[in-house]
């Protein structure tokens, strides 16, 4: 009889997810990103393949794999817009690996973590984004508008919450 | 040496990806940086596959919209479209007169510009695109379109909307094209205030605004001045229209410049179709060249009119002012002393046949003549100049009639004037 213990909370709340979910949710993420501001210019403000990655990254609680996903999300956001590629990629990188490195370390699941994680995270991407445009290329008209950021933050909270919870049936305990 | 790999794989993991990045971007990236600079082929091909990848779905989701909103506006949602048509009708009557009030004006300038050698580009040949996709970041205004180089699409060609400048193509697919809008950072065009004729670079700002940043404070420029493109940029043809001023302010960046907010005249946030324009020319095109002789044939036509006009007016005024003189006559005719009118005849009876020339009235005899009386006076050719007057007026008497004979004495009768002051006025 096959006796399967774990030894840690982290094994016992490790997630996985099908290789059709890990594609196609992110796809569906950056697609939904590039084509809704065309209908309401507003929707531009959110960031919904960060939201993707947070998901994945907290669930699966793996640093590298929090990691490659940023990066891949990141660069693929990158070749959609006139920004040079890696731009999204680096501060998605550094997002994911953070993220997943704190799933290690705190309850996940209840909601109210869920609205802390988006929120700062948000708001370390604007700030990541920020330093490499304004540091890392030099660009010296690229400002951070804290209000419009906070706004951003706040945006994103909100509609991380429902995706979470909608995203969380795709998960396969392992 | 292994125990370390695999104690800090996770850490070197996200240094690795981070430092290929890096690497990446400085390859990317030149010094100094070009606004708008194309991008290196490795970064081409990789922009290419995703583009090859998401727009696909793009296209789709727009086509199932766009047959949704086609089928909503052209089968069920028809209100108000004779109201709406009528309102077009007359818009469309009110240009044709603007039309013939420039048309002249126009004629003109080209031939001016002929005589001067001026050189002018106008818009050609142009192909109507739909807007599918956005880059899907507010710090990049970006818009794919769903044409690319099928339809001979070049970078660098400009894209416009009927109200106003919409960007450029900054890259081109086979099927999808990349436009980089005139609010990002990078882009930039050449414009000149409408009334000052000044000319400025037009950039965008980071939160996504249009702006002039590259002119000192004068007083000027006012809030509300249009923009129009000067040409300059050798992308856009000159004299599309930008946008307005939106607001004036110094430029805490680039001081002593000023920071000129301009209201972009195309909705930039929410364009469904634009128009790339893929050729200019320097004559104007055949057919704005129709369009201007039909205006000019409509200010000709409008000129004869008000001619017409004119005079028939000018005919009235004069029928009215001979009008009024003659009822002016006629009220001094009933005013002044003139014939009785002949008495009506009876019924049956014939009327004397009218007299060929009317009685001629003759003042009534003076009773106590004096120098003052008519005929009192001796004619001036039996005066002699310097000789006292002894005249001696003779005396009148009445003229002999049936009732009053004449006197001894008064047998020579006095010459009855000539010009009688009786006469009846005629007119």
């Amino acid at each position: 009889m096959l006796n399967r213990s774990y030894t840690s909370r982290r094994e016992l709340e490790q997630h996985s997810f099908s290789p059709f979910v890990t594609l196609l949710v992110p796809l569906l993420a950056i697609l939904l990103q590039a084509f809704i501001p065309k209908l309401i210019p507003r929707f531009a403000v959110l960031d919904l393949p960060l939201i993707v990655l947070l998901f994945f990254a907290v669930s699966r609680r793996s640093p590298i794999a929090g990691t490659l996903t940023g990066a891949v999300i990141g660069l693929l956001q990158d070749a959609l817009t006139n920004q040079p590629i890696g731009v999204n990629g680096m501060a998605k990188s550094a997002i994911g690996y953070v993220a997943a490195s704190i799933g290690l370390q705190v309850d996940v699941e209840s909601p109210l973590t869920r609205i802390l994680i988006t929120f700062i995270f948000s708001l370390i991407n604007s700030v990541l984004l920020f330093l490499i445009d304004h540091r890392l290329l030099g660009l010296p008209d690229y400002h951070l508008f804290w209000g419009h950021e906070l706004i951003r933050a706040f945006a994103n909270t909100v509609i991380a919450i429902p995706i979470f919870f909608l995203l969380d049936s795709t998960k396969r305990t392992e | 040496m292994e125990s370390f790999f695999t104690r800090f794989k996770n850490v070197l993991v996200l240094v690795a990806v981070l430092l290929a990045q890096t690497i990446g971007l400085a390859i990317q990236v030149r010094r100094p940086v070009e606004s708008g600079a194309p991008d290196s082929h490795d970064v081409t091909l990789m922009r290419y596959w995703v583009v090859a990848g998401v727009t696909p779905f793009e296209r789709f989701f727009h086509f199932i919209g766009f047959d949704t909103r086609n089928a909503w506006l052209n089968y069920v949602n028809l209100r108000h479209v004779r109201q709406q048509n009528h309102d077009l009708e007359q818009q469309i009557a009110r240009l044709r007169l603007e039309q013939a009030a420039f048309a002249e004006d126009a004629i003109q300038g080209h031939r001016l510009q002929a005589l001067l050698a001026f050189q002018q580009h106008y818009i050609a040949s142009t192909v109507a695109a739909q807007v599918i996709g956005t880059s899907g970041t507010d710090l990049s205004h970006i818009l794919y379109i769903d044409k690319g180089a099928d339809f001979l699409l070049r970078p660098d060609m400009a894209v416009i909307t009927p109200d106003g400048i919409v960007g450029k193509i900054r890259d081109v697919f086979p099927r999808t094209s990349q436009v980089l809008l005139i609010s990002d950072t990078t882009s930039g065009a050449g414009v000149v205030l409408s009334s000052t004729r000044i000319l400025a670079i037009l950039h965008g700002s980071p939160n996504g605004q249009v702006q002039i940043n590259n002119l000192t404070a004068d007083s000027r420029i006012k809030p509300g001045e249009t923009v129009l493109t000067s040409g300059g940029d050798q992308i856009f043809p000159r004299g599309l229209p930008v946008g307005t001023i939106e607001s004036i302010a110094p430029d805490p960046d680039h001081q002593p410049y000023t920071a000129i907010h301009i209201k972009p005249a195309a909705n930039l946030s929410q364009l469904e179709e634009v128009l790339v324009i893929t050729g200019t020319q320097s004559t104007l095109p055949a057919v704005a060249q129709k369009d201007l002789a039909i205006g000019a044939s409509t200010a000709e036509a409008q000129a004869a009119a008000a001619a017409a006009i004119k005079a028939k007016a000018a005919a009235d005024a004069e029928a009215a002012a001979e009008a009024s003189a003659r009822s002016a006559a006629d009220v001094m005719a009933d005013r002044l002393p003139s014939l009785p009118a002949p008495p009506p005849t009876a019924p049956g009876t014939t009327s004397p046949p009218a007299a060929a020339t009317p009685p001629i009235p003759h003042p009534l005899p003076t009773i106590h003549p004096d120098r003052y009386t008519p005929g009192g006076t001796p004619p001036a050719a039996d005066m002699t100049p310097g000789a006292k007057s002894t005249y001696q007026a003779p005396a009148v008497s009445a003229p002999a009639s049936p009732d009053n004979p004449p006197r001894d004495g008064q047998q020579k009768s006095r010459k009855a004037p000539q010009n009688s002051n009786s006469a009846t006025p005629q007119d």
